[in-house]
């Protein structure tokens, strides 16, 4: 590996300092400005796709009573609520908005490599939510096929929104996928080619390392669902038969011959369960740097995280049948699907492992990010170990299609990086903003949240072991279902509309805040990491003024013996350590 | 301090809850007791680390908050630390995947002795067919699927003539025998799922796919379609009966082989003629209803519906309730009708009496009613001829009065609730969404139109 | 799925292996003046290579999906193979020249021979046109047969691989006419090396994909 003197590098990132408002806020080349837009975009769409659950919840908790909920009104907020929440808010949210603002900071670069595709990337993903929301408004509604679009119901007659609205959808799917590899791109490009002198792979804080994986997952995965967009959208079009079997619909032959609706569903989750990991990873990444700054402590494990994340990574795509097992595939994939999906159970749970220890021995302050960081072990080792459940496939059995699975993937997908969203909003916010949030209204925010989100799950996933099956309209009456299931069912509706209305604590926050907020500390958590160095607060475009700056150390560099602060910034060179030096190796 | 307190209460709090819960999986009903068992054992590690984990995350948060002049330990890794916990999750793992391989290794293996069933999946139904005294199946073709034919059976196959059609939600099995269910779909995907068996499939177009289960106890299991086949998807429902041998056999014998529904003979006009004297006197001479005399209009409403009602009044489905005087006073027509001859015969008749739109009687604003009739456009088609495929009778240019009083009924529950009446109950389902009379009156007023 | 794995195997194990040979198996929490002197730039190359790779790798999954579901669907019993032009060869042998082309196009820059990459730029863009005129045609020579795109899966793949494959190459073609204009209105070659180099190795991708592609409809 041959070592490029500094002075090569950084002339290859275009510079085009902002003139006008426009330039500067909009038309933005800036990645701080642009993991805002993403960001702010993300939130928004989100909040709609929080409205959706809610009506949803309002029909399963008080069935009947609603003139405006109609089957398929429902089922069109059921597909529209799961895919804003997996793809338009997470997956834009941790890559888009995080991805962008931390990577150049955290490995100590002047801006993505590629400047002016980054913005387009954000314009491009304007332009698939907006494609989105039409399909809101056009004639037949948004698609209710559910958010796995599966075919052949998500284009035959006897599901909403065959007309336009499922068009529109998979041509927001496309857009939006242009949009992330333009993104995806220019995060690889920058992880390992716009480093600053001193940052090693290995010196990388644990959220970039994430936040690169994920974006790897990504771009390979993501035409998997762009592959499956065309072929279905060619199919609904101009009737070809790629996934449309030979079918009868209200009594008439359609046109299609026989086609794989279980190619689709490969396809779809050959996309799919990466896509768990791209929001995962993300969020296992900046948990880890949340918890360690926090509990003043080096993150524990630092090499198995990393390979860990690896493993995960590299394992989540030959574990994506799992969802599949009684979708009629040959049987004996079974075997080899969950031997593989309970391997990955193995660096998953020492990730968790690792959280925990690096608490142990630490020296922990329970601020905001804190309790939102710790929360997400909570929930994630519920949602991990419910997954065991779905995973093994025979247990699988009873329990796919109910009410377990939707409880299981809330916990593990929604609740969990959903609280390192706002764990990492709380984090960073001094950094975004200048400015400190109320301390008061981010714990209630919190405990809201927390308390919440496990009273709407945990029940949940008893609905499921007693059978309910998920995607009903109205249960009616079930003979197995007793009566205290549908007052259940009426509870955890009453604590969804307590977890919606809670959220706009934080918007109150984060809003008042920004406006008349404390002017921030610079360095208000004493973190390590890169970031927290930047010359001014928040940071500007270029981020590190005259001279980028040179990494001497790892990110975690808390709490060093003999040293008399608790943190030592990355850029602090090792001669300016205490006199003891750096003898510290491994304790153990 | 308080998280560390919030997470024992979780934890202590999510036992108390499983244990406590009276949710939990029904009672097995079939031989698959080792899911149950893998389940148990899932529960048992997972349910170990669960509070393994959290308690020692909250001892941690006790123990190690911050103080005054602390300061964390510096401790990077711990080789061999690391290496104890992948062991022994490792461990933990194979724990719950061998036994759930081995389960898995048996339902996928089907045993020589089962008997077999095919389970037909469309839109919002499910019907049966079973192979005959010769133990099997006859060709199907989706190509060949008409109302008349609603299995696809190839007509020229030896093999198929003997097999038994079930045109009904409702299946029987015979208890402790092996039985494969075949799956096949004509739409859609749609999934094969009975709580008490505990195990499910799905139904694919164009491919057959199958479970296996050896039933253990008598009753009736309400069989539940669990894999998103559109609006109707809740109201997919049917059920599995677990009868003795001899119970089951006789339920065998009442439903027609394919060479018996083909040999059928079709209605006589001039019989049914002389027979439909007797409605005539409600429900008019040229069957036009009276609604007078609370009788409907029947001319024009297709044969295959008529003959249905017919049947649900004979099977007391229809007109046996307290509170519906007028199904009671058909009930007793109805069964004035003793043989599947006569009833063909007077709806041959019916057939030939003239077709006139009926008066419109109910006002409503249109516009509403054509928002809501959007779902039942699904079932009842988009004129409102009715579709046979999707059993929903015609509704335009019948009588609205009617229209409106049974959409009351099924909304009030008097009808579609009688544990057989399957369409009636998907009916049902739908009506109970509409809020109130107004939009009862409203949607039929959009009928009208139609 | 299978083909896709092999792929996705490739690239994971081609990723993964050379970060273990990166700095993965030191301990970064000890300080170490030769990790202080890396200069953060994992490879020795241009930025824009690296995109691109990147980009390419992300094309081999869409085409490594693509083969796969052609393969899975292939095996259903309404798949009626179909008879490809013979128009094709032509168009394979523009292609093959374009990439040559391209080739040459790239020895000129790197010896900053004005004169030959303005010559180089304009044949390698010119085969490449044709390449896509002539896939064109044989659309046109298939629709004039009846052969549409509904009519067989084994049609709408052809119909769906060429057109993909030829929206690659627009893409590509983009970035040419760029380059193209630049050294037509006087630019140096000095100003199109790095996007002569690029479009060369995206032509050479071009055509492996292509070979594959055309290969497979051949063979099936």
């Amino acid at each position: 590996m041959a070592y490029v003197s500094i002075a090569d590098r950084d002339h290859e990132i275009e510079h085009h300092d902002p003139q006008t408002f426009i330039t500067k806020y909009i038309w933005s080349q800036d990645h701080k400005v642009i993991a805002i837009q993403y960001g702010l975009t993300a939130i928004f769409v989100g909040l709609i796709a929080l409205a959706l659950s809610v009506m949803m919840r309002l029909q399963l908790g008080f069935p009947d009573s609603f003139s405006f909920i109609t089957p398929e009104s429902y089922y069109q907020f059921v597909t529209m609520h799961g895919m804003i929440m997996v793809i338009y808010l997470l997956t834009a949210l941790f890559l888009g908005g995080f991805g962008n603002y931390l990577i150049p900071l955290m490995c100590g670069s002047r801006d993505m490599v590629f400047p002016y595709m980054n913005m387009l990337s954000y314009w491009v993903y304007l332009l698939s939510v907006i494609i989105l929301l039409i399909s809101f408004f056009v004639p037949g509604g948004a698609t209710g096929a559910g958010w796995t679009l599966y075919p052949p119901q998500a284009i035959a007659p006897g599901t909403p929104g065959i007309e336009l609205g499922i068009i529109l959808m998979l041509a927001s799917l496309a857009v939006f996928i242009v949009a992330f590899t333009m993104g995806g791109l220019n995060y690889v490009t920058t992880v390992l080619q716009a480093r600053c002198r001193g940052m090693t792979l290995m010196r990388l804080p644990l959220s970039v390392w994430g936040i690169f994986m994920a974006t790897i997952l990504g771009l390979l995965a993501f035409p998997a669902l762009l592959v499956s967009a065309i072929m279905m959208l060619l199919d609904k079009t101009i009737l070809t038969s790629f996934f449309m079997p030979a079918m009868i619909s209200a009594g008439e032959q359609l046109s299609h011959t026989g086609g794989s609706p279980v190619l689709f569903q490969h396809l779809f989750w050959f996309f799919g369960h990466p896509e768990v990991y791209i929001v995962a990873l993300p969020a296992f990444g900046i948990v880890s740097d949340i918890l360690s700054t926090h509990a003043r402590k080096n993150i524990f494990g630092y090499r198995m995280m990393v390979w860990a994340i690896l493993a995960i990574g590299g394992l989540s795509f030959i574990v994506w049948a799992h969802h599949m097992y009684v979708s009629g595939m040959n049987p004996y994939f079974g075997f080899f699907f969950a031997t593989t999906t309970l391997i990955i159970a193995v660096p998953t749970a020492l990730k968790v492992y690792n959280w925990v220890l690096t608490l142990w021995q630490g020296n922990i302050h329970l601020r905001v990010p804190m309790l939102f960081a710790i929360g997400f072990i909570f929930t994630f080792i519920h949602g991990g170990l419910t997954g065991i459940f779905l995973g093994n496939v025979v247990v699988d059995l009873p329990l796919s299609d109910t009410y377990f699975v939707v409880a299981h993937f809330h916990m593990v997908m929604g609740v969990s990086p959903v609280l390192v969203v706002f764990g990492a909003i709380y984090h960073w916010f001094p950094k975004m903003t200048g400015k400190m949030y109320n301390e008061t209204l981010g714990k209630w925010h919190f405990w809201m949240t927390f308390f919440g989100t496990y009273s709407i799950y945990l029940p949940m996933h008893y609905l499921g072991f007693l059978g309910v099956p998920r995607r009903y309209f109205s249960m009616g009456t079930t003979d197995f279902m007793p009566e205290s299931a549908h007052t259940l069912n009426t509870s955890i509706t009453i604590s969804a509309i307590f977890v919606a209305v809670t959220q706009l604590i934080f918007l109150y926050n984060m809003i008042v805040s920004l406006r008349s907020g404390k002017k921030s500390d610079p360095n208000p958590w004493g973190a390590a990491t890169l970031e927290w160095q930047t010359p001014d607060n928040p940071p500007k475009h270029g981020n590190w003024g005259h001279h980028l700056p040179e990494v001497h150390r790892w990110a975690y560099d808390y709490s060093v013996p003999g040293y008399p602060d608790d943190f030592i910034p990355q850029n602090v060179p090792a001669s300016a350590e205490a006199p003891a030096g750096r003898d510290h190796g491994i304790h153990h | 301090m308080p998280l560390a307190v919030a997470l024992i209460v979780l934890v202590v709090g999510s036992l108390i809850f499983h244990f406590m819960s009276p949710w939990y999986f029904t009672d097995l009903a079939s031989n698959w007791s080792q899911i149950d068992t893998t389940i148990d054992i899932t529960f048992w590690v997972t349910g170990f680390v669960f509070v393994a984990v959290n308690l020692f995350m909250a001892y941690a948060i006790i123990k190690y908050r911050n103080k005054d002049g602390a300061k964390a330990d510096y401790d990077p890794e711990n080789a061999k630390l690391e290496w104890i916990l992948t062991v022994v999750t490792t461990i933990g793992v194979a724990a719950m995947l061998a036994p759930g391989l081995f389960v898995w290794a048996k339902f996928v293996n089907v045993p020589d002795d089962a008997i077999e069933i095919e389970a037909n999946g469309q839109q919002w139904h499910w019907s049966y067919r079973l192979p005959g005294d010769d133990g099997q199946f006859g060709n199907v073709n989706g190509k060949l699927i008409t109302n008349d034919n609603p299995f696809g059976m190839d007509a020229d196959d030896p093999l198929g003539q003997d097999d038994v059609l079930v045109t009904s939600p409702e299946v029987h099995i015979p208890i402790n025998v092996p039985v494969k269910f075949n799956l096949r779909s004509k739409d859609v995907l749609h999934d094969f799922a009975v709580a008490q068996f505990r195990v499910k499939m799905d139904l694919v177009p164009g491919m057959e796919t199958y479970l296996w289960l050896t039933p253990t106890k008598l009753g009736t299991y309400e069989l539940l379609c669990e894999e998103l086949c559109g609006i109707g998807h809740h109201t997919m429902r049917g059920a599995v009966v677990v009868d003795e041998q001899a119970d089951f056999d006789a339920w065998v014998d009442s439903y027609p082989t394919y060479a018996e529904t083909q040999a059928a003979a079709a209605g006589n006009a001039a019989v049914g003629a002389a027979q439909y004297a007797v409605c005539a006197a409600c429900h008019g001479q040229n069957g036009e209803g009276q609604k007078a005399l609370n009788a409907p209009k029947l001319a024009g409403q297709s044969a295959w519906y008529l003959k249905s009602q017919i049947k649900n009044y004979q099977n007391g489905l229809r007109g046996a309730r307290d509170d519906d005087p007028l199904g009671k006073t058909m009930a007793p027509m109805a069964r004035t009708l003793a043989t599947d001859a006569a009833i063909n015969n007077v709806i041959a008749h019916i057939q030939t009496l003239p077709d006139n739109p009926a008066p419109s009687t109910v006002t409503g604003v249109e516009s509403n009613g054509a928002k809501m009739y959007a779902i039942c456009a699904y079932c009842h088609g988009k004129e409102g001829q009715g579709i046979q495929a999707m059993n929903a009778p015609r509704l335009a240019g019948m009588t609205d009065w009617y229209l409106a009083n049974q959409i009351k009924n099924f909304k009030a529950g008097i009808r579609g609730e009688h544990p057989t009446d399957y369409y009636g109950k998907q009916m049902g389902f739908m009506a109970k969404a509409m809020q109130d009379e107004q939009a009862v009156n409203d949607l039929v007023a959009y009928i009208n139109s139609l | 799925m299978t083909i896709t794995l092999i792929f996705l195997a490739c690239i994971m194990v081609t990723v993964i292996g050379w970060l273990l040979r990166q700095t993965l198996n030191t301990q970064p929490w000890v300080s170490n003046e030769i990790d202080d002197a890396v200069s953060g730039k994992s490879l020795d190359t241009n930025s824009k290579a690296v995109g691109l790779a990147t980009f390419l790798a992300v094309a081999t999954s869409l085409f490594g999906l693509f083969i796969s579901a052609y393969t899975l669907r292939m095996k259903m019993p309404d798949w009626n193979p179909l008879a490809e032009p013979d128009l094709l060869w032509i168009n394979t042998g523009a292609l093959v020249l374009a990439s040559i082309a391209f080739q040459w196009t790239r020895g000129a820059a790197v010896k900053n021979n004005d004169n030959s990459v303005r010559i180089g730029l304009a044949i390698s863009g010119a085969l490449s046109v044709l390449f896509l005129g002539g896939q064109l045609l044989a659309w046109y020579q298939l629709q004039a047969v009846g052969d549409t795109m509904a009519r067989n899966p084994a049609n709408a793949f052809f119909y769906l691989l060429t057109a993909v494959h030829g929206l690659h190459m627009l893409g590509g073609l983009w970035v040419w006419a760029r380059s193209a204009i630049k050294v037509w209105t006087g630019a140096p070659s000095e100003a199109v090396r790095v996007s002569v180099e690029l479009c060369t190795v995206y032509w050479h991708f071009l055509l492996l994909v292509w070979a594959i592609l055309f290969g497979m409809l051949l063979s099936t």
